[in-house]
């Protein structure tokens, strides 16, 4: 067993007034994702051991890797590896984790995002990146509108 | 405006001591820690760090997952970023950091 202080690992929790489905859409379909997740869209089959990636708006594949584990509107885990910079490619496979549990009125969405190795740049770049996501995710399914600067690519990357 | 996930009051009395503030601390340095290394180098008693890490999981600040045998604390930072998203105008938000930088810059704490 890993020890912990040995990888890199973040956890987000937040709470969202939806549904687990209406929460799922949002995360993998190109007309949610593009207004909350800076433009991007992700494409996959969507099922377990086919490839995954995210493209950014000018078709560049950023991030890629594969789904592991897939249970609509439950749980997703991705393989995912960054391939916009070379020092954080180098880095391999993260491994990306959604959870969804309904509770009352919201659903508790969990994020976990790990690499089995100490002070991953890959994943020290997405924990300054995955909070603003959220809260535009969250922002879009409780009213409609996504966090100003989450709706596009960001100038100049 | 979003609405607060977690309870707002929750939070707020959460942060409110300095005991739970340095176990906040201490998850930022090192994330994923077992009740026992959150312990060490603590002048108060395990029973209160548990009792402290409790009312943090219940405002969501921090937030556990098992691994094994060990249960790991994780620093969950979503309600502190809610509670900026609900004040600070979204232009606010880079002559913020500008500031928040220089402050870091001239007081010489790289922990910010």
């Amino acid at each position: 067993m890993v020890k912990s202080g040995a990888e890199s690992e973040f956890v987000y929790v937040t709470f969202i007034r939806t549904t687990p489905e209406k929460l799922w859409q949002a995360l993998t379909e190109p007309e949610f994702t593009r207004k909350f997740w800076v433009g991007t869209v992700q494409e996959s089959e969507w099922k377990a051991g086919a490839p995954w990636k995210m493209l950014a708006p000018d078709g560049r594949v950023a991030d890629a890797g594969e789904v592991v584990e897939i249970d609509p509107p439950r749980k997703l885990v991705l393989k995912w590896q960054n391939h916009l910079f070379p020092e954080m490619t180098a880095e391999g496979f993260s491994r990306m984790t959604y959870e969804l549990e309904a509770k009352g009125g919201t659903v508790k969405l969990t994020v976990t995002h790990a690499m089995d190795r100490t002070d991953s740049k890959l994943v020290k770049a997405v924990s300054n990146g995955w909070p603003q996501i959220l809260a535009s995710l969250k922002s879009l399914l409780e009213t409609g509108e996504s966090l100003e600067g989450t709706d596009r690519w960001p100038a100049g990357l | 405006m979003i609405a607060m996930g977690a309870d707002v009051d929750k939070v707020f009395k959460a942060l409110a001591a300095p005991e739970r503030r340095v176990l906040l601390d201490r998850l930022h340095a090192d994330n994923g820690q077992t009740l026992g290394q959150l312990c060490e180098r603590m002048s108060i008693t395990r029973q209160a760090v548990t009792k402290h890490l409790k009312m943090l999981e219940e405002a969501t600040l921090v937030v556990t997952i098992w691994q094994g045998r060990e249960k790991l604390h994780y620093l969950n930072p979503m309600p502190i970023h809610e509670i900026a998203e609900r004040w600070i105008g979204k232009y606010e938000r880079g002559r913020l950091r500008v500031l928040a930088e220089l402050k870091e810059k001239l007081e010489g704490d790289g922990n910010g």
